[in-house]
């Protein structure tokens, strides 16, 4: 069975693309899949010292799609997991250097060999999200319960659906529960009920995130990490098995709601 | 003192409820490019030409965007005066 091309994007930037690609990817090449992540951020590399693997990049992406490497030789493999590899993105050249069909057949080409192929897309509605999706099977959008964000991820959603490349899915970023107990955070629920979107995934705010981002050892590995295992969860999701979104976490209000909204969605 | 702030804070509505409520209006003008003001503009229209052809109460007319989940749909309510109520008003 040919793999599936997951675009993990978003409206707004730096809401957390990378952060979940690198580690959606790792929670899956720790489930045994085989594994590839395309940096399609180019020009602003950042997916290689997320996971740390920056200091044994030779070739990128563009050099791929120029000819001037063979796919095999862009490919990073992470020897700290069974079956992850990277293919970096340019840092000195812009987004034109590549096209909606270069990616079409890069995809194609890595379709037959691995089991997911998973792209960090730049954020916004440019050429360069474009690239992101043009061969995606999946698109997750990325946001935070917060007002901008939640507002750009609506755009993106739409342009998914008017490409027919939808439904989206969604993973909500850095929810505060301690905030929306209080009121003072948009909730999973309200956000949902906003942007009327399915739901993959809710994380924390979890300083786990940026400790283990500051070590390039992505945060699913951490055990005891909540962020870590939002993560670990939404790539079950992915593979098919049915992971309640209440037993994310069994620390107080917001999971309750988290609750309501499983039962609620049905799946 | 700090007693009548907390009260007077506490009667503002939370926070995360006005960034819904605000963000439920943005939201339907953003998907249907259509702002409040064109709003207003398109019910004035539709005014001008139903009026051509049907007496209508302006008064009770509604022209609004309802959703569906992502679906939009804009809905216009307007009741048409009988010749019953004209002779009685
Ligand atoms: N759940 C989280 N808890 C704490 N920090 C987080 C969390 N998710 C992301 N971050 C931090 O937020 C910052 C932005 O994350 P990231 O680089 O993944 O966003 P991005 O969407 O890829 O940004 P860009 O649009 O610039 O590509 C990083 O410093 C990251 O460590
Ligand atoms: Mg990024």
């Amino acid at each position: 069975m040919p793999g599936k091309v997951v675009t993990v994007t978003s409206g707004k930037g730096g809401v957390g693309k990378t952060t979940a690609t690198a580690n959606i990817a790792a929670a899956m090449a720790l489930k045994n899949q085989k594994v590839v992540c395309i940096d399609a951020d180019i020009g602003l590399r950042n997916l290689d010292v997320v996971l740390g693997l920056e200091n044994r990049i030779v070739y990128d992406l563009v050099d791929v799609i120029e000819g001037r490497c063979r796919l095999r030789q862009a490919m990073i493999r992470d020897k700290r997991l069974p079956e992850l590899y990277l293919i970096p993105a340019a840092q000195t050249r812009d987004k034109s250097a590549v096209s909606p069909s270069d990616m079409v057949r890069l995809c194609n080409e890595l379709k037959p060999e691995f089991d997911w192929v998973l792209i960090d897309s730049p954020a916004g509605i440019e050429r360069g999200f474009r690239n992101a999706i043009a061969a995606a099977d999946i698109i997750v959008v990325v946001t935070n319960p917060e007002v901008s964000a939640v507002r750009d991820a609506d755009r993106i959603i739409g342009l998914i659906e008017a490409e027919e490349k939808g439904p989206a899915q969604l993973i909500i970023n850095r929810i505060k529960p301690d905030m929306v107990k209080k009121g003072d955070m948009l909730s999973p629920d309200d956000v949902l009920e906003l942007l009327a979107v399915e739901l993959l995934g809710l994380i924390p705010e979890d300083e786990t995130v940026i400790t283990s981002t500051n070590r390039g050892v992505p945060v699913v590995i951490d055990g005891k990490s909540r962020a870590g295992r939002a993560f670990r969860n939404i790539s079950q999701r992915l593979l098919g098995e049915r992971v309640p979104f209440a037993s994310i976490e069994e620390s107080g209000g917001l999971f309750n709601q988290i609750g309501r909204i499983f039962r609620k969605g049905g799946g | 003192m700090a007693g009548f702030f907390d009260r007077l804070l506490s009667r503002e509505p939370k926070s995360a409820y006005q960034a819904k409520e605000r963000m439920k209006l943005v939201l339907v003008h953003d998907r249907s490019n259509l702002s409040p003001q064109a709003l207003e503009q398109l019910k004035d229209e539709l005014i001008e030409v139903i009026s051509r052809h049907v007496n209508i109460d302006t008064q009770g007319m509604r022209v609004e965007i309802t959703k569906e989940g992502r679906e939009q749909r804009l809905i216009a309510d307007i009741p048409i005066k009988t010749l019953a109520k004209r002779r009685m008003g």
